[in-house]
């Protein structure tokens, strides 16, 4: 349904898109420009490879990820599995370990050196590497593990979720008509939740294709490679440009993947409330088994790594570095909070938008910005360099012209451009989870507040934004998680003398120094828990409950009693 | 729409706070990383009453520099090798400075002649070799191609600056088409994928995984200070390749005055200082570097790694190899 959407509205949505969107439109000008024969150079030579690297890695990922998350997200929806409560958000909890921490950890636990090798040795009477073979973990396959491990809370949420809505009835039904649960799980859930396992994998790859830490610290060349190599190696931005604008492509892709996918969504609509008495009982060898696969993801993506940071700190603890740690801490949490802030608002202006004004221009907005999400930090910090650096020569000049002072670089030369860039980089996970529940909103409840008198403004803030609740928190608070551990482009824009706790924890260990990373690696790990733990409780009690949200209850008390929009 | 109005006033406010700095300061990108230069930093602003400002970062600073113009606020570049000063200076970003204090301390060959650049630090790329194969006679970079060496070399990645030099030099001193053939050979011959930092290729030597690598004369002794690493330096020698014919290929990190400093004074200042007899000697006692002012003496510990020849092709010949150098290890997929 079309309504007349305030003209601000409109252009806010606008300006604020292209604001976002200036950075890669600069890029794709600069991808334009001259780069001599080094991209041919690159195709002769190692392209080829470092291409194939990167598909197979995103390959590996969504194939692993999606393996270890369905049936653990469909045993934790479905089955009386014992401790369900507690097992369904230590599952989420590998999503506040950055992908390079424990990339570290496990060369640490079983590179030649470390103690699982070194236990072999001494078990089976080896001397030295020559002795015997043990798999590379510095590897294409470890990078695909370690990647998993810490990505699959993505798809785990989104299908975990579809599992809830889908309706349990048909899942009796299924059994009823003499489906094994097993069958059930095969031939019902999968197909009905295939929506939200391939916006999982569109997140995983995308998150795949911009990591850069994980696969330099072991040596795979990617992408993202290549672009640093002509970037830094040979001083062609250009090329690196095109490489950039290449893998951009690759991100328009996955994400057509997911709006495709997502095109039927609301068939999928749960259509009745969620009944913990058809819980499938599981039994014997299946719990045994079931419990096994749920607890191996969490003891090897948190426990065991949460466990080794810990020993770390232990060993090297030191007083002195408290304080230092607060500011960093402190740092992160400006960053990271006012990223998904940002990331948040700029989500509900476009969803809106498109809802308000449906057809295609309205749509534009929001694709534009989800763009970034697989650039590599160092490309995209410099991507964001090119627009500020120049407002902020305008500033100057035209104070300058004026007889005032100039100001120097308050955009480019201040946590502004920090922010700006991570906002382009995560505002896609926004966009979409606001997106998703905007979709779950009836429009039968536009029509009826319009009728009852409300203003399109009256009518977001009473009825859409609190029906919202949940979308926006969860977009919120996984934008913050992502902040929090964002690397790259912090470095590289950061203003003087600043440090988050991301940058002090590479700071270290570029120095070999993992163990003094320890405190500021838990610093990290915990302010990314709690934004888990508060969204996860969220989730539950609007699904794991009784009380599905909407209540069809509080729903019928806001179409008629407490309504006062006018 | 007013949440974003907010919002936005909001970050303002915060990066307004951050932009506001002291008096009396000089800026400092620093590409080396923070515990090599922190120390000098500290005693330089406890001497002179002067604070340093720093952003680290190992890569792109160039980039962000060049983009900022005129208005960036950047005094004073650190870079840590030879090609990244002339990268800088060939974009444009640097100034010249002229200062009878700095030239006093600097020898000639180790700084520009219109005073774009100037190196701080020497330090040798040297073969470390495991200490159970006994001590090599005589042993070059050349060496590590030959077949007998099969199997027995560790590096890290190609492209490292550190690597990128030596192969820069070997193209000046050898010419591009043996340069090939040399890298053919090393990678032939290399025990794993060139992967981790120069110490991690001395753990590997320990480990027995290879019997040589490549490696910084510094690393050696920053292993022998760390109770964690000691047994790594333990395991190997360290030797100076091609003591026989040219010398060992040597490196510098630097330092550059930044075009548009906004500070000019307190960065010539600090420049000096980082030049002087005082911070030279942080350089050598600490970081265990080569210190670039022969007034400074070397620490006890490198001292007794013995004296050695070193090429003496001017750094700028061969820094202006780099992007061959480049292109050479892409070719021979000297990585994978």
């Amino acid at each position: 349904m079309k309504h007349n959407l305030p003209y601000a509205w409109r252009v806010g949505s606008w300006l604020l898109a292209l604001l976002l969107f200036l950075p890669v439109i600069a890029l794709i000008v600069e991808a334009f420009a001259p780069s001599g024969d080094i991209f041919n150079h690159l195709w002769r030579t190692v392209l080829g490879n470092y291409i194939a690297n990167s598909a197979l890695l995103v390959a590996g990922v969504g194939v692993l990820g999606t393996v270890l998350s369905v049936p653990a997200a469909w045993i934790m929806a479905r089955t009386d599995i014992p401790g369900r409560k507690v097992l369904q958000w230590l599952l989420i909890l590998p999503l506040a370990m950055p992908a390079y921490v424990i990339a570290y950890i496990y060369t640490d636990l079983l590179e030649f050196s470390g103690p699982i090798q070194g236990l072999l040795r001494h078990v089976m009477g080896w001397e030295s590497a020559a002795d015997y073979s043990f798999p590379e973990i510095r590897s294409l396959p470890g990078a695909v593990i370690v990647l998993s491990l810490v990505l699959y809370p993505y798809q785990y949420l989104l299908v975990r979720t579809a599992f809830l809505e889908q309706s349990q009835t048909q899942a009796m039904a299924s059994r009823l008509l003499g489906c094994t649960p097993l069958q059930s799980f095969l031939r019902v859930a999968i197909p009905m939740a295939r929506p939200a396992i391939i916006t999982g994998l569109a997140l995983m790859g995308m998150e795949t294709l911009a990591d850069f830490a994980t696969v330099s610290y072991f040596a795979v060349p990617t992408m993202t490679t290549a672009v640093y190599d002509t970037w830094l190696g040979y001083g062609s931005l250009s090329a690196a440009a095109r490489l950039s604008a290449l893998m951009l492509l690759a991100v328009v892709l996955l994400i057509s993947m997911e709006k495709y996918s997502r095109r039927r969504q609301s068939l999928f609509q749960r259509d009745s409330g969620y009944d913990k008495a058809l819980l499938i009982k599981l039994s014997g060898s299946k719990k045994f088994l079931a419990l096994i696969w749920c607890w191996m993801l969490v003891v090897f993506g948190f426990v065991l790594p949460a466990f080794m940071l810990l020993k770390y700190l232990l060993s090297f603890y030191k007083v002195s570095s408290i304080s230092d740690l607060l500011v960093d801490g402190t740092n992160s949490l400006i960053v990271a909070g006012s990223t998904a802030l940002a990331a948040a608002a700029a989500a509900i202006l476009f969803g809106f938008y498109q809802r308000f004004q449906p057809g295609m221009v309205s749509r534009i907005p929001g694709r534009l910005i989800s763009t970034g999400y697989a650039l590599p930090g160092t490309v995209l910090a410099i991507a964001v360099l090119i627009p500020l650096s120049l407002a902020d020569t305008g500033i100057n000049e035209l104070l300058i012209a004026l007889g005032q002072k100039p100001v120097g670089l308050v955009f480019s030369g201040s946590i502004f451009a920090v922010v700006l860039a991570m906002v382009i980089r995560f505002s896609a996970i926004a966009v979409g989870s606001v997106e998703a529940s905007l979709e779950r909103i009836s429009p039968s409840l536009d029509m009826a507040s319009r009728t009852l008198g409300c203003t399109i403004p009256g009518m977001v803030r009473r009825v859409h934004l609190p029906l919202m609740r949940k979308g926006i928190l969860t977009g919120l608070l996984l934008v913050f998680v992502e902040a929090m551990k964002e690397l790259p482009a912090v470095l590289l824009l950061r203003p003087f003398n600043f440090e988050t706790l991301a940058t002090s924890v590479f700071q270290y260990v570029s120095d070999e120094k993992l163990e003094y990373a320890a405190p500021a690696a838990i610093a990290l790990v915990v302010a990314g828990l709690v934004p888990l733990i508060v969204m996860n409780w969220s989730m539950d009690n609007s699904m794991g409950s009784n009380s599905p949200e909407p209540s069809p209850q509080q729903t019928k008390q806001q179409e008629a009693g407490h309504f006062e929009c006018a | 729409m007013k949440k974003t109005t907010v919002l936005l006033a909001g970050t303002a406010l915060t990066m307004a706070s951050f932009s506001s700095l002291a008096a009396e300061e000089v800026n400092v990108y620093s590409y080396r990383q923070p515990f090599l230069v922190e120390p000098m930093f500290e005693s330089f602003t406890k001497d002179t009453g002067v604070k340093v400002n720093v952003v680290f970062a190992k890569k792109g600073l160039d980039e962000r520099l060049v983009r900022e113009g005129k208005y960036s606020p950047a005094d004073v570049v650190l870079p840590t090798d030879i090609s990244q000063m002339v990268k800088l200076v060939e974009k444009g970003v640097t100034q010249p400075v002229q200062s009878d204090a700095i030239n006093k301390s600097i020898p000639e060959q180790y700084r520009d002649p219109n005073g774009h650049w100037y190196a701080l630090t020497l330090r040798i790329r040297n073969i470390y070799s495991a200490k159970r194969n006994g001590k090599p006679e005589d042993i070059s970079y050349e060496d590590l191609a030959k077949p007998e060496f099969k199997g027995k070399v560790c590096t890290r990645s190609g492209k490292h600056p550190y690597n990128l030099s030596l192969v820069s030099s070997m193209i000046a001193y050898k010419g591009e088409q043996q340069t090939k053939a040399w890298l053919e050979g090393v990678k032939a011959n290399l025990a794993r994928r060139p992967q981790g930092n120069d110490r991690a290729q001395v753990k590997a030597i320990k480990e027995g995984v290879c019997d040589y690598s490549l490696g910084n004369s510094y690393y050696f002794g920053q292993m022998m200070k760390r109770d964690d690493q000691r047994e790594w330096a333990e395991s190997v020698y360290i030797n100076f390749p091609n003591q026989g014919n040219r010398g060992a290929n040597g490196n510098v990190s630097g330092m550059v005055m930044a075009k548009h400093a906004p500070n000019k004074a307190n960065a010539q200042t600090l420049m000096e200082y980082l030049a002087g007899e005082k911070a030279q000697s942080v350089y050598a006692e600490v970081n265990m570097e080569y210190p670039i002012n022969k007034s400074v003496p070397v620490s006890k510990t490198v001292a007794a790694w013995g004296d050695f020849k070193a090429e003496d092709m001017s750094l700028v010949q061969i820094a202006a190899n780099q992007a061959k150098a480049q292109k050479l290890i892409d070719e021979v997929q000297f990585d994978h």
